[in-house]
C-alpha cells in the first residue's frame, strides 16, 4: 500500500492579525505557524492579547484584518466541518452543576461524528471515580480536567488550552501538566496560552512571548534562554546609603556578567558563571564600603527573557 | 484510540434536551414552582371564594298569645332563622343589626325592618310567605328551582384555566430565559458553539424540553382542577392540549426574546418583570378583563396571556371549538413568531 504523501501544511498559521476593542488593540499585527505535531506557547502577562487570539484562531472572534488558517482551511460559514477536528478549552467553562460528569461528556461527544469513548476519556483526565458524581461536587481541578476531557472528546487533531492552569493548586496544576505531556507523546498539536513560564519551559516544544499584542520573542524555551547570553541571573540588593557608589558600569565590566538591569534597589545580573561573578561582585561592594542586604541565584528562565524584553515581570506585568 | 459511536450514542438534539430535563429535575425548587405552586393556589384560592349554603336570615318574634305559633311556623323555613324575644329585647336586637327584621305581638301582625337592607327586605318576604301559608293561604302554584352553584359557573373555574395561562407563561418565560443566561454568565453558551454543536440545535433543545415538561404540568393542574375542585373541561381535550402547546411555544419565543442579551440573571430577572408584570394584573388571571375601562382595551386585549386565558377558558368552561378560537390562536401565533425571529436576531452568544 502506497502512502499518499502529507501535505506539509501548518496545523495553524496567522499573517497580520490586528483586534481592536475600542481605542485598546489587543493584538497588534500577531505572525505565528504552529507545526503539527508540536505543542506551542504563547506567553505573556494578562492583557497580552493571548486571549483574544486564541479566540480568533477558533473561530469565535473576527479579526479587524489579517489571515487565519486553522488546518489548512479557512473560517466560514457555520465551520461545523473544521469545529469537529479542534478541541477548545476556554479560559473558564461552567458546566451546569445537576449534570453528572459522564453526563456531560456524552453530551459534548455527540456533537461530533467520531471520537472516544466516554470511559477512555475519564481515563485520560484521571476522573474514572467522579463518573457519577454531579459538576456542582467537583474540585476546581476537577472542574478543570472535566472541561480538557470535553475538549478531548472528539479526538481532535489541534487542541486549543486557554490557561488550563490557571488558578489550579500545584497538584492540580501538574496532574494537568501530565495529561498534556500524554497528548504530547501521542503526537497531538497542541496550542496553549500561559501566564505560568514554568509551565511553558516544562510543556512547549515552542514558545512565543506575547507583549502588547504582539510577539516578542519566539524560540524553543532553551533558545529564548540562550539568547540572554548566560544561563543564570544573580540579583543583589544593596543598603540605601552605598547604593549610589554602584552603577550600572561598574556590574557590567565584573567578570562573566553579561547584562545588568536594575529593579528599584535591586541589581539584576545575567552572569555566565555564579562562581566567578559572585566573588567579583561582593568584592567590588566591599570597595566602595557597601553591603549586600540581599543576594540570590537562579537559572535564568522565560521570566528572565520577558524581563530582559520589556522591563517587567510577566506576573504583575 | 477513535472510536465509533456505539449503539446507545444519542444524537446531539437529544443528548442536549436531555441536559435540560435533567437539570430541571435535578432541581427541587424548579420542580415545587412549576408543579405543585399552580395546584396549592389552585386549591388555597378555591377555598377561599367557595360557594357557601346561603345563610339563614334572623329574625324576632315577639313574644305574645301569636308567639308560639309564630315561631313554629317561621322555624321550618330553612332560609329564617327566628328568635323569641321580649317587645324591648327585639327592638335592641333590631337596632345592634342582630336581626333583620322583628314581628310585633299584634294581630295581624307588623314587620319591622329597614326597607334599604336587601337582607331585611328579603326576610320581610320569606317571614310574609310562611306566616300566610301557616294562616291558611294556598299556594297558586309550586315553581321549580335552578341554582346556579353546578360546576362551570364558579369563581375556581373561572380561576384554574387563568392559573393554567399564568404557569405556561411563567415557565416559558422563565425556563428558556433562566437558563440561556445562567449558560450564556458561565461561558457555556460560548462552549457549546465553540464545538460542533449546531445553534439551532442548542436552541430547539431549550424548547423541545420546554414542551416534554409541559406534558406533566399543564396535566398536574387540570388532574387536579377535575378531580378535587370539580372545574369541567367542556370542550374537547385535543383543542386543549394544543391550545397550551400553541401557549408555551408563544413564551418560549418571547423567553428567547427576554434573554436573547442580558448577561447577569439581575438584568436578566428586571426584563423578566418588565414582560410579566403587565400580563399578571391585565391579563385576567384573577378576574375578568372586562373590569379595565374601555380605553385600555385595545392593550389588554393585545397581550399574548389574554389571548390564551380567553382560549382556555373558551374550551374549558365553554365548549369551544377551533373556528371561534382562531382570533386568539392567532395573536399568539404572531407573538410567539416574530419574538423567536427578533430574539436569533438579537442573541447574544458569548
Amino acid at each position: 500500500m502506497v502512502l499518499p504523501l502529507q501535505k506539509a501544511e501548518s496545523a495553524l498559521r496567522c499573517r497580520g492579525l490586528v483586534k481592536r476593542y475600542g481605542d485598546v488593540v489587543a493584538v497588534a499585527g500577531l505572525d505565528l505557524a504552529v507545526e503539527r505535531g508540536e505543542c506551542f506557547g504563547m506567553l505573556g502577562p494578562n492583557g497580552a492579547g493571548k486571549t483574544t487570539a486564541v479566540e480568533i484562531f477558533e473561530g469565535l472572534r473576527w479579526p479587524d484584518s489579517g489571515e487565519v488558517e486553522v488546518l489548512g482551511d479557512e473560517w466560514r460559514g457555520d465551520g461545523l466541518a473544521l469545529r469537529r477536528r479542534l478541541g477548545i478549552q476556554l479560559q473558564e467553562t461552567k458546566f451546569p452543576d445537576k449534570l453528572r460528569v459522564r453526563e456531560v461528556l456524552s453530551l459534548f461527544r455527540s456533537f461530533y461524528p467520531r471520537g472516544l469513548a466516554i470511559a477512555k476519556a475519564l481515563t485520560l483526565v484521571a476522573l474514572e471515580e467522579k463518573a457519577d458524581a454531579q459538576v456542582r461536587t467537583l474540585s476546581g481541578g476537577q472542574k478543570q480536567r472535566l472541561s480538557l476531557a470535553c475538549a478531548l472528546i472528539g479526538d481532535p487533531e489541534l487542541l486549543f488550552l486557554d490557561e488550563p492552569t490557571t488558578g489550579l493548586d500545584p497538584q492540580s496544576r501538574r496532574q494537568t501538566w501530565e495529561i498534556v505531556e500524554g497528548l504530547k507523546a501521542r503526537g497531538r498539536t497542541v496550542l496553549l496560552t500561559t501566564h505560568y513560564m514554568e509551565e511553558a519551559a516544562r510543556l512547549c516544544d515552542r514558545v512565543a512571548i506575547l507583549d502588547h499584542g504582539k510577539v516578542i520573542a519566539l524560540g524553543t524555551p532553551r533558545e529564548l534562554v540562550a539568547s540572554l547570553g548566560a544561563e543564570h541571573v544573580v540579583e543583589v540588593t544593596v543598603d540605601e546609603g552605598a547604593s549610589a557608589a554602584l552603577t550600572a558600569e561598574v556590574l557590567a565590566a565584573l567578570p562573566s556578567v553579561e547584562g545588568v538591569a536594575r529593579e528599584g534597589g535591586r541589581w539584576r545580573l545575567t552572569v555566565r558563571e555564579v562562581h566567578r561573578a559572585v566573588p567579583a561582585l561582593l568584592g567590588a561592594l566591599a570597595e566602595r564600603g557597601a553591603t549586600a542586604t540581599e543576594l540570590t541565584t537562579h537559572h535564568a528562565s522565560l521570566e528572565d527573557v520577558f524581563m530582559a524584553l520589556t522591563g517587567r515581570r510577566l506576573r504583575d506585568a | 484510540m477513535p472510536e465509533h459511536a456505539g449503539d446507545d450514542a444519542r444524537g446531539p438534539l437529544t443528548e442536549l434536551t436531555l441536559a435540560r430535563v435533567r437539570e430541571l429535575v435535578r432541581e427541587p425548587e424548579a420542580v415545587f414552582w412549576v408543579f405543585i405552586f399552580p395546584i396549592l393556589l389552585a386549591a388555597i384560592l378555591g377555598l377561599a371564594f367557595r360557594s357557601r349554603p346561603p345563610e339563614a336570615l334572623p329574625v324576632a318574634v315577639v313574644a305574645g298569645p301569636h308567639g308560639g305559633v309564630r315561631l313554629a311556623a317561621l322555624s321550618a323555613q330553612a332560609e329564617i332563622k327566628p328568635h323569641l324575644l321580649a317587645e324591648a329585647k327585639a327592638r335592641q336586637a333590631l337596632a345592634r343589626g342582630k336581626v333583620v327584621l322583628v314581628i310585633s305581638a299584634d294581630d295581624p301582625p307588623v314587620y319591622a325592618y329597614d326597607p334599604t337592607q336587601p337582607e331585611s327586605r328579603a326576610a320581610r318576604l320569606a317571614v310574609d310567605s310562611a306566616l300566610q301559608r301557616a294562616a291558611g293561604r294556598a299556594d297558586a302554584f309550586i315553581p321549580g328551582h335552578a341554582e346556579l352553584t353546578e360546576p362551570g359557573t364558579r369563581y375556581v373555574d373561572f380561576l384554574v384555566p387563568g392559573l393554567l395561562g399564568m404557569n405556561l407563561m411563567g415557565t416559558g418565560m422563565w425556563g428558556i430565559g433562566f437558563s440561556l443566561v445562567v449558560a450564556r454568565q458561565g461561558n457555556l453558551l460560548k462552549r457549546l458553539v465553540a464545538s460542533p454543536a449546531r445553534r439551532s440545535h442548542i436552541l430547539g433543545a431549550q424548547l423541545l424540553s420546554r414542551l416534554i415538561f409541559l406534558v406533566p404540568e399543564a396535566g398536574a393542574l387540570l388532574l387536579f382542577a377535575w378531580l378535587a375542585l370539580g372545574v369541567p373541561v367542556r370542550g374537547s381535550l385535543l383543542l386543549l392540549v394544543g391550545v397550551s402547546l400553541l401557549g408555551a411555544v408563544a413564551f418560549s419565543g418571547l423567553g428567547l426574546l427576554t434573554a436573547a442579551r442580558p448577561r447577569t440573571i439581575e438584568g436578566a430577572s428586571g426584563l423578566m418583570n418588565l414582560v410579566m408584570v403587565p400580563m399578571w394584573i391585565f391579563s385576567g388571571i384573577f378576574f375578568s378583563t372586562e373590569r379595565f375601562p374601555a380605553v385600555m382595551q385595545p392593550f389588554v386585549q393585545a397581550l399574548p396571556l389574554t389571548a390564551l386565558n380567553d382560549a382556555l377558558r373558551a374550551v374549558m368552561l365553554e365548549g369551544a371549538g377551533l373556528a371561534p378560537l382562531l382570533p386568539e390562536l392567532a395573536l399568539l401565533a404572531a407573538w410567539g413568531g416574530i419574538s423567536f425571529v427578533v430574539a436569533l436576531k438579537l442573541f447574544r452568544w458569548q
